[in-house]
């Protein structure tokens, strides 16, 4: 069966953009972008609540402001962006038409629908039940059927996504094996697919109790099996945003990875060992076993953490060794200094990278520490572990590569490109500061989703120390400033499609061409000292490890000092 | 050329590997392993580990067996709302009933010495955040969670509930004291 379609060459980056594919695309990745600028409205109440000297909004508005945001920047903004990226890497990197594109536009309205619907009861107020909704305490019924009707939508996109695979196979769009970004992608939707279905098993019978037709959700089962879906949404985006490094050192730097056995490894070893993870949410729970907590906790004795620590070596490293290639070879770092630290795309992507693994891969294993967890629990701690991963590590790479899809896939020269190149910068680095102080409150205690530090009318108060509320401060302030510097970004992105010069869209065409076969490169030995094609990259990767081991045992020092538990 | 590209060489598995990334992928490896090793050593040699014993519970059934240890055990009731402070012996069992928006009752506790304490909540999902200390552990509806707990300071001790419980979240703190 073909369908008739037309094919454009993008000028600018040789892409090839199927029609239906390229409209999808465009309109995930724009209400993407509308539910950033939402979530991106609302962290302007919860950071001004937070910050003890402003303490701005009244109780119940921060808690429903609180439950928005999170829902809007967790799972709208990032799984709509995603699904432009799934598509992206199917349809345009194996230049084919993408499957049943009405049963795409189909999830599109269901994600569209369940998004504002979901949205709609928590603004009528009596659904502030958080992001977790944890059971007994019940939301509207049109809180989790809006829920369910997005994870449909996404379900079904994941699947158009596979299916677009099945075509580019079928039709010999390309020769040999998926490009590693590819890959990367399927590991995503994979991840996804489980995700969504554990989203669906809890949240259709909480549904259900909703309106009365069930009468309990056990309290911990609905944790146990939520969390099956509210940590593992987490995990499609590690997998996405990882994918994204991936492509945009290609895409700045013609960077090789330096080898395809490694990179595809770690990927597989996401898809066997990542969802476990979703286990730590429970370790301060009860009911659950120790060898249960230890295992899943651990992503099986940590071959989760092991994937993310090579890809965190293996990008920069396939960067470095395309940089050596083109000369930039004195020193350890010379290929560093001399990359396009003014191009957005690229310096997205590597202060999303260096933040994802320094502060939110190790926090993230602090926290999924059995014991380390009773220290760290629902303190603030959290919030600034996962604003690490999910604000630095996936939302600034989709921000990177929003500036390398405005010209190439919307067709717009960028306004004000001198306001770019700042934005990841005081964004990327705003984050760090604000996630390093969050971090900070948390380890002296301080709750998160938790409206006053002062205990405003309790006749029991607990005072905090001085430094909890220095700290909440400094979180306010950096908080501030990062809202600042995600305005810019929908600034920059919207202001383009309005107000961008329009680009020239390319040869079009009925048919696709295929992806021509690759030649054989050189061999990445060629470079580097000592035999390390990447010195400077493992250099690096060792200044990691030993902030990464220290960092653990001070924890352990720390906890060996609370009160004996057994 | 690159990894938005199909891979160059069709048997891409039979590459080898490069130097550093075989280096890295050992260390790393090791890394992971001993991280392993550390949570599992901490269950043989550690104080500080959370126990797992549960029993289903209800709230009527815990509210029992609250009331008969604050009957015993209660030594002085503090603030205006009188609750009750319960002083039991070490070694005893000690429940902290955790509702909205309130710990109760407060207990005291002797330095040194172990208690067996109950956990649950009559209604939502709660948190036992206990402060200065900072140690945290969910509370969960119709679970009743035994803890053994051996206070290493004197001094005085606030219960913070640290899991979003509605609109008197911030007003639900307790209190424990060490002598």
């Amino acid at each position: 069966m073909t369908t008739a379609t037309t094919y454009r060459t993008c000028p600018r980056s040789g892409l090839q953009f199927e029609a239906q594919a390229e409209k999808l695309m465009i309109a995930n990745a724009f209400i993407a972008v509308v539910f950033l600028l939402i979530g991106g409205i609302l962290a302007i109440g919860v950071v001004l609540t937070r910050w003890p000297a402003v303490h701005w909004l009244e109780a119940d508005t921060f808690y429903q402001v609180l439950t928005a945001h999170g829902i809007d920047m967790l799972i709208f903004w990032i799984i709509f962006f995603e699904v432009a990226v799934l598509y992206f890497c199917s349809s345009t990197l194996l230049r084919c038409r993408i499957a049943t594109p009405r049963w795409a536009w189909a999830a599109f309205v269901l994600m569209l629908v369940g998004a504002i619907m979901n949205n709609v009861a928590v603004f009528q107020g009596g659904s502030s039940v958080m992001m977790t909704s944890y059971v007994p305490m019940m939301a509207a019924p049109s809180f989790y059927l809006g829920l369910i009707l997005f994870a449909v939508g996404a379900l079904i996109a994941c699947f158009v996504f596979l299916g677009t695979l099945v075509i580019a196979k079928r039709e010999k769009t390309y020769q040999g094996s998926v490009p590693l970004v590819t890959f990367g992608a399927i590991t995503a939707c994979i991840i996804a697919v489980f995700t969504i279905t554990s989203g669906a098993i809890i949240l259709i019978p909480t549904f259900l109790m909703s309106v009365g037709l069930i009468s309990n959700v056990d309290p911990l089962v609905y944790r146990t099996i939520w969390w099956a879906f509210g940590h593992s949404s987490q995990q499609i985006n590690v997998a996405a945003h990882i994918s994204i490094w991936y492509a945009v050192a290609a895409i700045a730097f013609g960077a090789k990875p330096m080898s395809e056995r490694v990179s595809r490894g770690a990927f597989l070893l996401y898809i066997l060992f990542l969802q476990l993870a979703s286990a730590h949410h429970l370790l301060a729970d009860p009911g659950v076993s120790t060898a249960w907590k230890v295992v899943n906790t651990s992503y099986f004795m940590y071959f989760a953490v092991l994937a993310s620590m090579i890809h965190g070596l293996t990008i920069p490293g396939a960067i470095e060794v395309a940089q050596r290639e083109k000369g930039y070879t004195k020193g350890l770092f010379e290929w560093l200094r001399k990359a396009p630290w003014g191009n957005p795309v690229f310096s997205g992507v590597f202060i999303s990278l260096i933040g994802f693994g320094f502060l939110g891969g190790i926090s993230g294993v602090m926290m999924g520490t059995e014991q380390l967890n009773m220290i760290i629990h629902n303190t603030i701690y959290v919030p600034g572990h996962f604003h690490a991963t999910v604000v630095v590590g996936t939302t600034l790479s989709f921000m990177a590569l929003t500036y390398f899809l405005i010209p190439v896939l919307f067709k717009r020269e960028m306004i004000n490109p001198g306001l770019a190149k700042l934005q990841p910068y005081l964004f990327g680095l705003s984050m760090y500061f604000f996630c390093l102080v969050m971090m900070g409150a948390g380890t002296l205690g301080v709750s998160r989703r938790h409206w006053d530090m002062a205990f405003q009318g309790a006749a029991l108060a607990y005072e905090w120390p001085g430094a909890a509320y220095l700290m909440m401060g400094l979180v306010g302030i950096a908080g501030v400033a990062a809202i600042v510097g995600g305005a810019l970004y929908i600034y920059i992105t919207v202001g383009s499609l309005l107000w961008g010069k329009r680009l020239d869209q390319g040869r079009q065409s009925a048919q696709t061409t295929p992806v021509p076969p690759t030649p054989v490169g050189k061999v990445v030995q060629t470079y580097g000292s000592a035999g390390f094609a990447a010195p400077g990259t493992f250099v690096l990767a060792m200044v990691f490890l030993v902030a990464f081991v220290l960092y653990y045992f001070i924890n352990w020092k720390y906890l060996s000092q609370v009160w004996g538990l057994s | 050329m690159s990894a938005i590209l199909p891979p160059a060489e069709r048997l891409w598995w039979k590459h080898p590997l490069d130097r550093v990334e075989g280096t890295w992928i050992v260390i790393a490896l090791v890394w992971c392993l001993i991280m392993f090793a550390m949570m599992v050593g901490w269950h043989i040699w550690g104080k500080q580990n959370l126990s797992t014993e549960t029993y289903k519970t209800t709230p009527d059934l815990f509210m029992q067996k609250t009331q008969a240890v604050v009957d015993k055990y209660t030594v002085r009731t503090e603030t205006a709302d009188k609750i009750p402070v319960v002083a039991p012996p070490p070694g005893s069992d000690v429940y902290l009933i955790a509702r909205l928006w309130s710990f109760w009752p407060i207990i005291e506790l002797e330095k040194g010495k172990t208690y067996r304490l109950h956990l649950t909540s009559l209604d939502y999902n709660h948190g036992f955040s206990l402060q200065p200390a900072n140690i945290n552990i969910q509370v969960v509806p119709g679970y009743e969670h035994v803890v053994t707990v051996t206070p290493n300071q004197s001094g005085t001790y606030s219960v913070v509930c640290n899991e979003y419980c509605g609109i008197g979240h911030h007003q639900m703190v307790g209190r424990m004291y060490v002598k």
